[in-house]
C-alpha cells in the first residue's frame, strides 16, 4: 500500500490530473497564431478565384497598389522567379502555391495583396480585377474517369492518379464464388472538413542580417513543417539551421493543421521581400473552401459468407476524390492510407482492396478528419456491411459481430490484409455496451413498436484502429522516420523539464506527459515542465495527428525516463555505497534491497548528479529518446446507438448513445474521457449533419458555417462512456491513444441504428449525413410516411 | 471613411478610441486595445467565439461596430477574474474539464456567465440552449454543461 500512496503523490498514471494548460486559456491569455503582434508588421490578404477552373487572362492591380497602405500584390510569376510558384506534396504530386496561368478550383489563390493592417489587406483584395477565361469543369469523379473526360491536370496524360490494390485477389475471388451468401452495397462517404474554431494562419519573420527566418504558425507537425521548407527554398541559401518554426496554441487541428498551404508559403515570401513581418490569418470561408478536405470516398463494398453468418471474404473497391491535386497529408507508405485495416475486427479468411485515386476541379486534401490515414472510411464500410449480411440472413447485429471477432486468445492476430493487431478483446467491450444499454429489452421494444408503426432502431459499430504513426516499415514522411521523441532534464532541485516531437492541439501534452514521467521517475507531475512546437529546442519528431502522440511521443517519454533512472541508480548505488545490483527502485526513490530505510530519492540522487556524482562519470542527469515504434497500436471498442425516427418529418432523434472505449491503459482518465466526449461529437456531426457538396460548375456549398453546419450542444447527444482495459504488448506503458477512436466508431453506429429502424421496409443502406430530408424521402419511397 | 471618438468602459476601465465607422468591436479589443482573449472563429455570427458582454448581454463582438459600443460597459474574458480571484465560471471550467483547446473557451464563459447571472439554477437543457450559440469542436459540450452547473453551485454558496 505504501507504493500506491506514493504514486498517487506523484500523480502520475490513472490520475485525473487537473490540466496545467486551463490556467492561460480560462484567463484569455493562450497565444494563438493571430495574438501575435511585432512592430512594423505587415498583413497579408489572398485574392481567390470565383471560378473551379479557368485561365488567368490579366490581373490588374492598379487600383488595388493606389490604396493607401497597399504596398505590392504578389502573383505567380513574381513567385516563378524565386522558384517557389509551386510546391511539392507529401504524395509527390505538385501543389500551386500561387497559378501562373490557370486556376483548378473554387477559392484557389490567385494572387496576393501585402498591406500594413488587415482591414486595408482586405481593400486591396477587393481591388484587384482579375480577367478569367472560365474553362469546363469537371466535378464528378466517375465522369473524370470516362475517356474523353476534361482534364484537371495539363501536365498529366488524364484524370486517374494512380491505382492501389492490396491482398489476394485470387484467393478472395474464389472465396465470393464459392460463398454460400454475399451482399453488395455502394457506400458514399462524404467530402467534410475538420473546421477547427481557429482557422489557420502564420507571421513570418525575416532576419536578413543573421539571414534567419522564424515561422509562427498552426501547425500539428514543426519539424516536418522546417524540413519541408528547408527543402523548397535549399536553392535560395535558407538552408535548416536558418529555419526556426514555432507552433504556438493551436485552437483545434484535427488533421486540418497538417498541411503546408500556399498562404504560408506566400507569407515567408513576403517576409523575405519585404524584410518586415508578415501574417496571414484565413477567415473561415477560405477556411472551409480551399484549406485540406476530408473522407470523400466512394466505396463499392462486398461481403462474403455462410448462411450461419459466418464471414468468410471482403471485397471493397474505391474511388477516391483528390481534387486537383493529390496533397494528402498523409505518410504511410500506401497511397490510400491504412485503408486496408478495413477488415475490422473480423477474423476474415480473404480480403482485395482496391482504390483508384481521381482528380476533379476541386480543392486538394485528402487529409484524416480526426482519423488515422482513411480508417474511419475503412470502418464506416465494414461496420455498415456486417450490418448489411447480418440483414440478408435475418441475423442479429451483436451475434453476427460476436460469431465473428477475433477471439482475445488470437493476438497477436495477422489480418487478412497483413496488418499484426497487437491486443484486443472484442467480445467484451461489445458485452459491456449491451449491458450498458440494456440491449435484449431494447430489442423487444423495438418489436413492439415496430409492430404498433414506429420507427425505433438499434446500431452497433465494434470497431478497430489502427494508430500510433508509425514504424519505419511502414511509414515515412519524405524518407524520415517517424520517430517519437523525447528529451528529459532533471534540474539539480530534482524539477525537470522535458520536451517533444509532437504539438498539442488540445489535448493536454502539458499535463500528460508530465504524469508519464513522473510515473517512471517519481517527481511529482507538478515538477515537471512540459514543452513542444518549437524546433530550435524540441527534439525532431513528427508532431502530432493520427493519435501518435500518447503511442509513439508518449513511449519516448518513458523510455527517456528510463535511461535518466539507469543513470540515477548507479549514482544512488555510489551514494548509498551499494552495489547496483543490490538496489531496489519505488517510485521516486531507490534503496537497499532487504533495507528499505537506505535509500536515496529521486531528488537527492538529482542533485548529488550535479555535486557528487561517482569520478568518470558524466555530471548532470539528462536523456533523450527517439522511438520507433514497433508496431501501431489497435485501439478498439463497442459502441450501440438508440434513435427514435419521426414518421411524420424523418427527424432522427439519438435517444441515448453508449460508447465502451479500450485504448489500453489510461494516462488521465479524465482527459480521455474528454477526448471520447469530442471524439464521439464529431462523429456525430459527419453521420448527421456536415458535409461539402459542389454543383455542376465547382461552386462550393457550404463554405461558411451557416451552410457547413457544426452541431452545437442541442443536437449532440448526451454520450454515456464506458471502459475495458486491454494494454497495448508492446508500447512502454502499455496505452494505445484515444483522440480519433470515437471519431471513426461513432458515425456507423448511427447509420446502423438509422437502417434497422427502417430494415422492415426492405432499406439496407442510407448514406451520410442522415438529414431528416433524406430519411423522409426514403419513408416516401415506402410508403411509410405519416398519413394525415 | 469617417472617423468617430467612442468612449467604452472595458472591465471597469474607461477607453478612448477614434476608431473608423467599419472597425468591428473585437477589432477594436484585439487589435487597437490587445485583448487578445475574444478570438475570432467565423464571420458570420456563427461560431460565439467572440463572445463578450455588452451592458450584461452576451454578444458576439465580431458582428457589431465598435461605434455600436460608444458609452457602454464592456465585459471580457480579460475581465472575469476579480483582484486574482477567478470567476466561479473559470473554475467550473478547469474542475470539470470544460476546455480542450481553449479557443471557444472565452466565448463560452461569457455566454454561460451571462446566463447564470439570469438564471442561477438552469437545468442541463437550459445551460445547452443558452450555449448553442456557441460552437465547440473538442469537448463535445459533455464537460461544458458540467462547468456551468458547478460555477451555479458554487454562486449559490456564495463563492
Amino acid at each position: 500500500m505504501a507504493e500506491v500512496q506514493v504514486e498517487s503523490k506523484v500523480h502520475g498514471l490513472g490520475y485525473s490530473r487537473k490540466r496545467v494548460e486551463d490556467a492561460r486559456f480560462i484567463r484569455g491569455q493562450g497565444n494563438y497564431i493571430d495574438d501575435f503582434k511585432m512592430p512594423g508588421m505587415l498583413h497579408l490578404g489572398i485574392v481567390r478565384s470565383p471560378y473551379a477552373h479557368a485561365k488567368i487572362k490579366a490581373i490588374h492591380t492598379e487600383k488595388a497598389l493606389a490604396t493607401p497602405g497597399v504596398l505590392a500584390v504578389i502573383d505567380g510569376p513574381t513567385l516563378q522567379k524565386y522558384n517557389v510558384h509551386n510546391m511539392p506534396t507529401l504524395m509527390s504530386d505538385t501543389q500551386m502555391v500561387l497559378p501562373i496561368d490557370t486556376v483548378k478550383y473554387q477559392y484557389q489563390e490567385v494572387c496576393a495583396v501585402l498591406a500594413t493592417d488587415r482591414y486595408t489587406a482586405a481593400d486591396g483584395v477587393a481591388a484587384v480585377e482579375v480577367d478569367y477565361e472560365p474553362l469546363p469543369v469537371v466535378i464528378d469523379p466517375f465522369k473524370a474517369l470516362e475517356p474523353g473526360a476534361t482534364k484537371v491536370r495539363d501536365d498529366k496524360e488524364s484524370n486517374h492518379i494512380w491505382h492501389w490494390e492490396w491482398g489476394d485477389k485470387d484467393k478472395t475471388d474464389q472465396d465470393f464464388d464459392n460463398a454460400e451468401i454475399t451482399v453488395k452495397e455502394n457506400i458514399y462517404i462524404p467530402r467534410i472538413h475538420v473546421a477547427s474554431i481557429e482557422t489557420c494562419g502564420c507571421v513570418a519573420k525575416w532576419d536578413a542580417t543573421n539571414t534567419h527566418l522564424t515561422l509562427w504558425m498552426t501547425t500539428q507537425a514543426p519539424h516536418a513543417i522546417r524540413t519541408v521548407v528547408a527543402l523548397i527554398t535549399g536553392h535560395l541559401g535558407l538552408s535548416e539551421e536558418k529555419i526556426r518554426i514555432i507552433s504556438p496554441d493551436i485552437g483545434g487541428g484535427f488533421g486540418g493543421k497538417v498541411p503546408a498551404y500556399p498562404g504560408y508559403v506566400i507569407a515567408v515570401a513576403a517576409s523575405i521581400v519585404t524584410g518586415a513581418p508578415v501574417k496571414w490569418i484565413e477567415d473561415r470561408t477560405e477556411n472551409l473552401a480551399a484549406d485540406s478536405f476530408g473522407r470523400d470516398y466512394h466505396i463499392t463494398a462486398e461481403l462474403a459468407g455462410q448462411k450461419d453468418g459466418t464471414l468468410t471474404s471482403l471485397r471493397f473497391k474505391t474511388i477516391a476524390d483528390h481534387g486537383y491535386t493529390d496533397a494528402a497529408a498523409q505518410p504511410s507508405k500506401f497511397p490510400a492510407g491504412m485503408f486496408h485495416i478495413c477488415t475490422g475486427s473480423y477474423d476474415f479468411k480473404s480480403a482485395f482492396v482496391e482504390v483508384d485515386g481521381v482528380y476533379t476541379n476541386k480543392p486538394p486534401g485528402g487529409i484524416a478528419y480526426r482519423c488515422s490515414f482513411r480508417v474511419t472510411e475503412a470502418v464506416h464500410a465494414i461496420e455498415r456491411m456486417t450490418d448489411v449480411f447480418a440483414q440478408k440472413i435475418g441475423m442479429d447485429a451483436a451475434e453476427i459481430r460476436m460469431k465473428n471477432f477475433i477471439q482475445p486468445q488470437q493476438f497477436p492476430y495477422k489480418s487478412a490484409l497483413g496488418w499484426e493487431y497487437d491486443s484486443g478483446n472484442y467480445p467484451a467491450a461489445l458485452r459491456k455496451a449491451m449491458d450498458m444499454i440494456g440491449y435484449e429489452d431494447l430489442r423487444k421494444e423495438q418489436a413492439e413498436k415496430r409492430a404498433r408503426g414506429e420507427f425505433m432502431g438499434i446500431g452497433i459499430s465494434s470497431f478497430t484502429e489502427i494508430v500510433g504513426a508509425g514504424p519505419s516499415k511502414d511509414f515515412d514522411i519524405l524518407g524520415l522516420k517517424m520517430f517519437g521523441s523525447c528529451e528529459i532534464r532533471v534540474h539539480p532541485t530534482g524539477k525537470a523539464i522535458a520536451r517533444f516531437g509532437t504539438k498539442s492541439q488540445g489535448q493536454g501534452h502539458e499535463t500528460t506527459y508530465a504524469q508519464i514521467i513522473a510515473e517512471e521517475l517519481g517527481i511529482p507531475a507538478e515538477h515537471i515542465k512540459v514543452e513542444e512546437g518549437d524546433t530550435d529546442t524540441a527534439p525532431y519528431g513528427l508532431g502530432t495527428y493520427a493519435s501518435r502522440s500518447t503511442p509513439v511521443d508518449g513511449a519516448a517519454a518513458a523510455m527517456a525516463s528510463r535511461k535518466i533512472r539507469e543513470k540515477a541508480k548507479k549514482i544512488a548505488a555510489h551514494l548509498l555505497e551499494a552495489n547496483e545490483d543490490d538496489l531496489e527502485w519505488e517510485t521516486g526513490r531507490f534503496f537497499v534491497k532487504g533495507s528499505p530505510d537506505q535509500g536515496k530519492t529521486i531528488q537527492e540522487i538529482a542533485f548529488a548528479a550535479y555535486t557528487n556524482h561517482p569520478q568518470g562519470m558524466e555530471g548532470g542527469l539528462e536523456a533523450v529518446n527517439y522511438y520507433d515504434p514497433p508496431n501501431l497500436t489497435y485501439p478498439f471498442g463497442s459502441y450501440i446507438c438508440v434513435v427514435d425516427i419521426d414518421r411524420g418529418t424523418g427527424q432522427v432523434k439519438i435517444r441515448r448513445f453508449v460508447a465502451v472505449d479500450d485504448c489500453g491503459v489510461r494516462i488521465n482518465p479524465m482527459i480521455v474521457e474528454g477526448q471520447i466526449h469530442g471524439g464521439l461529437t464529431m462523429g456525430f456531426a459527419p453521420a448527421m449533419m456536415e458535409e461539402i457538396t459542389y454543383d455542376e460548375n465547382g461552386n462550393i456549398h457550404g463554405a461558411n458555417f451557416m451552410d457547413y453546419l457544426l452541431p452545437t450542444a442541442v443536437e449532440t447527444p448526451k454520450w454515456e462512456l464506458g471502459e475495458t482495459v486491454t494494454p497495448s504488448p508492446h508500447h512502454p506503458i502499455g496505452a494505445k491513444g484515444v483522440g480519433e477512436s470515437a471519431t471513426v466508431g461513432a458515425p456507423a453506429a448511427i447509420a446502423n441504428a438509422v437502417v434497422d429502424a427502417l430494415a422492415h421496409l426492405g432499406v439496407t443502406t442510407i448514406d451520410i449525413p442522415i438529414t431528416a430530408r433524406k430519411v423522409w424521402e426514403v419513408l416516401n419511397q415506402h410508403g411509410a410516411t405519416l398519413e394525415e | 471613411m469617417s472617423r468617430h471618438h467612442i468612449t467604452v468602459t472595458i472591465n471597469g476601465k474607461t477607453h478612448e478610441a477614434d476608431v473608423e465607422s467599419r472597425l468591428l468591436l473585437v477589432h477594436l479589443l484585439r487589435e487597437n486595445l490587445n485583448m487578445t482573449g475574444t478570438h475570432i472563429g467565423c464571420d458570420t455570427t456563427s461560431c460565439g467565439a467572440c463572445t463578450v458582454q455588452l451592458n450584461g448581454k452576451p454578444v458576439k463582438s465580431c458582428t457589431i461596430l465598435a461605434v455600436q459600443a460608444d458609452g457602454m460597459e464592456l465585459r471580457t474574458v480579460e475581465g472575469l477574474a476579480t483582484n486574482g480571484k477567478l470567476h466561479p465560471i473559470q473554475e467550473g471550467f478547469h474542475e470539470k474539464h470544460g476546455l480542450q483547446c481553449g479557443f471557444c473557451t472565452p466565448g463560452m464563459m461569457m455566454t454561460s456567465s451571462a446566463l447564470l447571472a439570469q438564471n442561477p439554477h438552469p437545468t442541463d437543457d437550459e445551460i445547452r440552449q443558452a450555449i448553442s450559440g456557441n460552437l465547440c469542436r473538442c469537448t463535445g459540450y459533455m464537460n461544458i454543461v458540467k462547468a456551468v452547473q458547478y460555477a451555479a453551485d458554487k454562486m449559490a454558496e456564495g463563492g
